[in-house]
């Protein structure tokens, strides 16, 4: 009796903005993570509209060369930091309480700090464009020393990325510590959907990496103002290590911006095919074994830096290696989508429009692991195609295949599927215009981060800037049919879709505000 | 199937628009003038063909599952899923394959690492923005200069029109003899850059502090451009590498022009030079060397690059104003430009900037005077 009066206690939750500011609710916490993203990603959008209207034609029309290097920096950090990644930890503070049984997050108030330390990053971040110098210019990778030329801003930066890092390695305790301990009787490791496994995942990867980041930064920031030489030469410190730490973190940080992707995908592919996933075990191994080799790749990113042979072979080989379990994934979607019985909902369309986009991805990273063929790839636009191609109709794709395919359940009311349909469509014909002819670019010898070109390269980069604001404008609808369901619509049943299993189906839709108050059976 | 795509997406643009010839449209990577560049070529196309055939065999399978086997054809669902030997060959195969693209890269990188037996040496040094040769041996010993985009600011500006080759030409470009094996020593003066030429396959970062070492063995004659390739600040679209590979008659006659030039600049420092000539002298090097930062007009960038315009250096004591120039300073974009240019050219650039751009201190730096403080 008394823990069902403890129970109604909680029920009376604050309203207005205390709720939002006090908020210590896994699904109140998801929502504000979900919609810090979707803010970000029209500020970085924005952004990627500057960068693409200025190389629209050759010669500089729109803004100047610094502040165009400002823009690809800035616009990095906002995708990568303010975008992808909160929204995976939004998805995480929705779904593993529910997927896996529990009440809410483990961590419930550290949950609330890890939020609220992020708008402050960001504002600090963004307003670094206003300072004396610009903002950032050197790049998100951050190298010195052309990152220590950086003005007013560099500290700001800094302190904005430690702020960044804090905040990931709070949700990654949290997420596992919920992964571990509150899993409903009978969820055995292995029977944990394969979402909350890439994120559990994910969270060992970013607490092994965050810190590393945070190391260098620090090393950069004592290099400014208090006279080290880490990265100096002259001092006798070595301009190449940085590039080494920062991509002994940057790598793994590439398996958690797509690792959460994957475990998203191996949701949906099932539930529209009918069919449980092909091979279960195989994709939790291969998972962990690219979360392994995330660690020992990172000088791929740095082929040129002049590394000793036996050095470049080593990171070529196992580059090479990383093709073998990405590729167990994707056979596995389609061995699961094979003598199916499939239908082609948006979030399907979405997880379809992931596979073969990524893949392609995937195969021009497998042509960069080439080390002596990517001496010509390295620092041009075929590398700007490659990693957009696993990020944009990569990352984001899951993510808004996750937001259609979850949205019912957590407001209760269906989206407008033909909307939804225009979106996947104008989305993946617009994101291809953008991307695809930066592959032949980058192979005719466009280098990276320029803010104008040569007479060749005209044609197609007009092309990608037509995609690019195609895309951003497309997104715009995104924002439309997600604010219209939130607001209302036709109701949602609590299982949602035909084809899906797992726990988070078995709430109302809407759940309740304490997802499982009396935890569930798992057979 | 990537290339399949570009070329219907391509082929879809040709008919959308004016009819043009395909040669003017690059699309894949350059097979070049080595005998490296063409086995990274041979490289580059087996493993995309690769990916060609893997992508078409993997695609194709899931189109065919998604007209097939979709539920409005009244497919049902199967139920199976797990199966080892599935899962082995998935696993095995394209093992076997990866090891089949080591071997032959493996060749190559080795190839293109064996620097020892070089004809020549020619260093190359990276600044923001430019690249500085210097021929370390052989018949150009000695030889030794700047190379700096030469496209007008008018052309970039949109002022006037674009050249063919804008942003890939360069006032004094880089002279090799054809057929011989040229070892580059490539490091860097103040940030990291990277000397990129795609005909030769060559791309080796430039880092300061550090030499990095790369070859190539030219067989043609011709100009061959590239660019900077690694992010190197505010001007780093604008930093073109020209080669230009000559017969080895032609090269000697180049390298013998070059010495002579060499002993024309030796003795004009020796030279009274008038006020008025400094001044006129000195524009021309303030415009190539010191514009992109502090501006044709001396303005500078608020808060990343100072002004020459009444600034207390360009308008205080001429002594400071020499150390400042000759020696830049740490820890900046200012460079030591004592080592970059000739007693004349400082002397003519500080003189230009305390009586020119806005300030009339009045006095003048004599090449006498840059002499006593190297």
């Amino acid at each position: 009796m008394s823990a069902v009066m403890a129970d109604e206690h909680h029920e009376e939750h604050p309203k207005g903005i205390t709720r939002w500011l006090f908020t210590t609710n896994h699904k109140d916490i998801g929502t504000l993570y979900l919609f810090l993203a979707l803010i970000m990603f029209f500020i970085g959008g924005f952004m990627a509209l500057i960068i693409r209207a200025e190389l629209f034609q050759p010669g500089l029309q729109v803004v100047e060369p610094q502040f165009f290097n400002s823009m690809t920096t800035m616009h990095a950090l906002i995708m990568i930091f303010g975008v992808v990644m909160p929204a995976f930890t939004g998805l995480a503070n929705w779904l593993i309480p529910m997927m896996v049984g529990a009440t809410d997050m483990a961590l419930p108030r550290m949950n609330n700090w890890s939020f609220w330390i992020l708008p402050f990053a960001f504002t600090m971040l963004i307003s670094t464009l206003l300072m004396d110098g610009g903002g950032p210019a050197g790049g998100w990778t951050l190298y010195p020393p052309l990152s220590l030329q950086t003005g007013t801003a560099l500290p700001f930066v800094i302190f904005s990325i430690h702020l960044m890092g804090l905040s990931s390695i709070m949700g990654s305790i949290n997420v596992i510590a919920t992964i571990l301990n509150m899993r409903a009787p009978g969820m055995t490791l292995m029977k944990m959907p394969l979402f909350v496994w890439t994120w559990l995942i994910t969270a060992y990867l970013l607490i092994a990496t965050m810190p590393v980041l945070a190391g260098a930064v620090t090393m950069l920031l004592t290099d400014k103002f208090f006279g080290t030489s880490f990265f100096n030469a002259a001092g006798g410190g070595d301009p190449v290590l940085f590039q080494h730490i920062f991509w002994f973190f940057g790598h793994p940080e590439v398996y958690v911006l797509i690792l959460p992707a994957f475990g998203v995908i191996s949701q949906i592919i099932p539930t529209f095919a009918r069919k449980p996933l092909f091979g279960y075990s195989s994709m939790v191994y291969a998972t962990a074994s690219i979360a392994f080799l995330s660690f020992i790749v990172w000088a791929h990113h740095m082929f040129t830096v002049g590394m000793p042979l036996a050095g470049e072979m080593f990171f070529m080989f196992t580059t090479m290696l990383i093709a073998v379990p990405t590729g167990v994934k994707v056979f596995n979607w389609v061995a699961t989508m094979w003598r199916g019985s499939m239908t082609f909902e948006t979030p399907m369309l979405f997880a379809i429009g992931f596979i073969m986009m990524f893949t392609i991805g995937g195969f021009s990273g497998l042509m960069m692991a080439i080390t002596p063929v990517d001496f010509q790839y390295h620092d041009t636009y075929f590398i700007v195609a490659h990693f957009h191609y696993v990020l944009v109709p990569g990352a984001i794709f899951s993510i808004i295949a996750a937001v259609y395919y979850w949205l019912p359940k957590w407001t209760g009311h269906m989206y407008n599927e033909k909307l939804g349909k225009l979106h996947f469509w104008l989305s993946t014909i617009f994101v291809n215009l953008t991307f695809f002819p930066m592959h032949f670019i980058g192979l005719a010898g466009m280098p990276r981060r320029i803010p104008d070109y040569s007479l060749q390269f005209v044609e197609f980069n007009q092309i990608a800037t037509i995609g690019a604001f195609g895309f951003g404008f497309a997104q715009l609808l995104f924002l439309y049919i997600v604010l219209q369901t939130v607001r209302g619509g036709q109701k949602a049943t609590d299982q949602v879709w035909e084809g899906a299993h797992g726990l988070e189906w078995t709430l109302a839709s809407p759940p309740p505000y304490h997802s499982f108050t009396t935890p569930p059976e798992v057979k | 199937m990537k290339e399949c795509k570009s070329r219907i997406l391509a082929g879809l643009i040709l008919a959308l628009s004016t009819p043009l010839v395909w040669a003017e449209y690059e699309l894949n990577l350059r097979q070049g003038v080595t005998d490296i560049s063409h086995q990274v070529y041979d490289l580059h196309m087996m493993i995309f063909w690769i990916c060609v055939i893997i992508g078409a065999g993997v695609f194709g399978v899931m189109f065919y599952a998604m007209f097939k086997h979709r539920k409005s054809k009244g497919h049902e669902a199967a139920q199976f899923h797990e199966s080892t030997t599935v899962e082995l060959v998935w696993t095995t195969v394209p093992f076997l394959i990866l090891i089949g693209m080591a071997i032959p890269a493996a060749k190559t990188l080795i190839a293109m690492e064996d620097n020892s037996a070089a004809d020549m040496t020619v260093k190359v040094t990276g600044y923001q923005w430019k690249w500085q040769y210097e021929y370390m041996d052989g018949d150009a010993k000695g030889v030794n200069f700047f190379s700096n985009m030469s496209t007008p600011r008018d052309q970039i500006e949109n002022r006037a029109e674009k050249g063919e080759n804008y942003l890939l030409e360069v006032d004094n470009p880089l002279v090799l003899p054809v057929g011989k094996k040229v070892r580059f020593l490539i490091t860097a003066n103040d940030v990291i850059h990277s000397w990129w030429v795609p005909d030769f396959a060559v791309k080796k970062d430039a880092i300061p502090g550090f030499i990095n070492e790369i070859w190539t063995k030219i067989d043609e004659p011709g100009v061959y451009r590239g660019k900077c390739a690694e992010l190197c600040g505010k001007d780093h679209g604008f930093m073109p590498v020209e080669v230009v590979a000559l017969e080895e008659h032609k090269y000697l006659d180049w390298v013998a022009e070059q010495k002579a030039a060499g002993q024309v600049a030796a003795a004009e420092a020796d030279k009274e030079w008038s006020k008025d000539d400094l001044i006129a002298k000195g524009e021309g090097v303030y415009n190539k060397n010191c514009a992109s930062c502090h501006q044709p007009t001396g303005a500078g960038l608020p808060g990343v690059f100072p002004a020459i315009t009444g600034s207390p250096i360009a308008t205080g004591k001429i002594e400071d104003h020499i150390n400042m120039v000759m020696n830049g300073k740490v820890g900046t974009a200012m460079q030591a430009f004592g080592a970059q240019l000739g007693d004349v050219d400082l002397a003519a650039v500080i003189t230009y900037q305390r009586n020119a751009l806005g300030n009339s201190v009045g006095d003048v730096a004599t090449p006498q005077q840059i002499k006593t403080k190297r």
